[in-house]
């Protein structure tokens, strides 16, 4: 039998699904920004950026663009009512002291026991940086990983240990993919969902590790 | 009389020595003091100062402000967490041609250390970097760490300035400041981390003409209003990881 990855915004509404009512949560650079754009209809999730602004709305129209008003990556976005600003440090205090519900990152690859590698290749002319990465990944009551399952190159991104640099050590619990939702727990990889078509041997063929069903 | 409006950025800047620790307020283009940074490269250029440590968020962007600083070939290395971005070129040149030193420390604990300087603390025990290559030293020895609670930690150090330029939107002779969304990120907790702090402002308003209740960097960390024009923020996007 054959099957479709998701596609991106199928992967973003596949995460957004699970936030529930109320939640403080931040969003990674790249790929877990486009949950924002899928957030259930009704429900108040808040929106932390890490420059300082909770209750973060979507980027306004170009007319109304404000460069003293961005997020994370950069670009700009708008306040909801209600919404407040902070400086950097009470930012840092609110994902370091546990206080953020969630936090959706982009991974170069997650080990099964939640080890996290996403902010650095590792090769030697590659300048590292690092931002928010570390202080999310081990800050939020719950870390989320949102990525292919696999590499351009076929490669699981799910591995028994990382290669690549560590941001954090056992902080994954949720890891999202284009082809099927783990869920990291004591006992290992567990299956929460696939895509249609994709068998629970396929799945681990592709990972070549043991997932529970 | 306290009177802590300057006239002019050359003046808010005399006095700079060699080998001095600099932070720079800014996340991304928000909250640079780009006009004090343009100050910074006369002044340096005419009193012939260098071997600068600096202390932001980023490495600069495009070739103004922090970029031409660094351009200068003044500056020793820099703090920060996140040198890469869409227009960071001159940073990514000079590092590449090791011309410039680069620590690299997790935002989070960037801004805490800069926050244990002001605060008096003489280290702190952080959960952020545990078990990564940035909980190492630069000669890549370990960094002290410690269980607490079950929980492992990695002791981190203050970073004390000589010197902060930070941008603030309004403020008074006495130093109180307040800032523009999210423009403030750094500026707080260097304005208190710093021996000497010099806030631009775009607007220079009467004691008791900010509302004491937000107030937010009280003017006992502020040594020099400077007023600049006001002139909107542009933007400078994010490059994407290697």
């Amino acid at each position: 039998m054959t099957y479709t990855p998701r596609t991106k915004d199928q992967m973003a509404a596949r995460v957004a699904q699970d936030m529930p009512d109320g939640a403080y949560v931040n969003l990674g650079i790249g790929m877990p920004t486009l949950v924002a754009n899928h957030l259930p209809q009704g429900l108040e999730i808040i929106l932390h950026s890490e420059n300082g602004i909770l209750g973060m709305g979507p980027a306004p129209d170009k007319a109304h663009e404000d460069f003293d008003l961005i997020n994370a990556g950069k670009q700009p976005v708008t306040l909801l009512p209600g919404g407040a600003y902070f400086h950097h440090n009470d930012s840092f205090a609110m994902m370091r002291g546990g206080h953020l519900d969630i936090c959706v990152l982009g991974a170069f690859q997650v080990s099964e026991r939640g080890d996290l590698a996403n902010w650095h290749t590792g090769e030697a002319d590659a300048i590292p940086a690092v931002g928010g990465a570390m202080d999310l990944a081990i800050g939020a009551k719950q870390t989320w990983v949102m990525m292919d399952l696999l590499t351009k190159q076929g490669q699981s991104k799910v591995v028994r240990a990382c290669t690549y640099p560590l941001t954090g050590l056992a902080c994954v619990s949720r890891i999202y993919t284009d082809l099927a939702t783990l869920e990291v727990t004591d006992q290992g990889l567990k299956l929460i969902d696939a895509v249609v078509g994709l068998s629970h041997a396929d799945l681990e063929a592709l990972i070549g590790l043991a997932i529970q069903a | 009389m306290i009177n802590k409006l300057t006239d002019s950025i050359a003046q808010a800047l005399q006095g700079l020595t060699d080998d001095m620790t600099v932070m720079v307020g800014g996340f991304g283009t928000a909250g640079i003091p780009s006009e004090l940074l343009d100050g910074m490269v006369q002044v340096m250029a005419d009193q012939n100062v260098s071997g600068l440590t600096v202390v932001n968020n980023n490495a600069g962007n495009g070739d103004t402000g922090l970029a031409a600083l660094l351009k200068t070939g003044r500056v020793r290395k820099i703090i920060c967490s996140f040198p890469r971005q869409a227009d960071s070129h001159v940073f990514d040149a000079l590092y590449r041609a090791g011309q410039v030193e680069l620590e690299l420390v997790p935002q989070g604990n960037l801004s805490e250390r800069i926050r244990a300087a002001g605060a008096g603390i003489g280290a702190f025990f952080t959960p952020t970097g545990y078990g990564t290559q940035l909980a190492k030293h630069a000669d890549g020895s370990a960094k002290e760490t410690r269980e607490i609670n079950g929980r492992m930690y990695v002791l981190e150090y203050p970073i004390h300035a000589d010197l902060a330029l930070i941008k603030a939107e309004k403020g008074d002779r006495w130093g109180n400041l307040t800032y523009r969304k999210s423009a403030r990120n750094f500026g707080p907790v260097m304005a208190a981390a710093a021996k000497r702090t010099v806030a631009s402002v775009h607007e220079v308003v009467a004691l008791g003409e900010l509302d004491p209740e937000s107030v937010v960097t009280p003017g006992i960390y502020v040594s020099h209003v400077v007023q600049v024009p006001r002139q909107a923020t542009q933007g400078a996007g994010f490059k994407k990881a290697a």
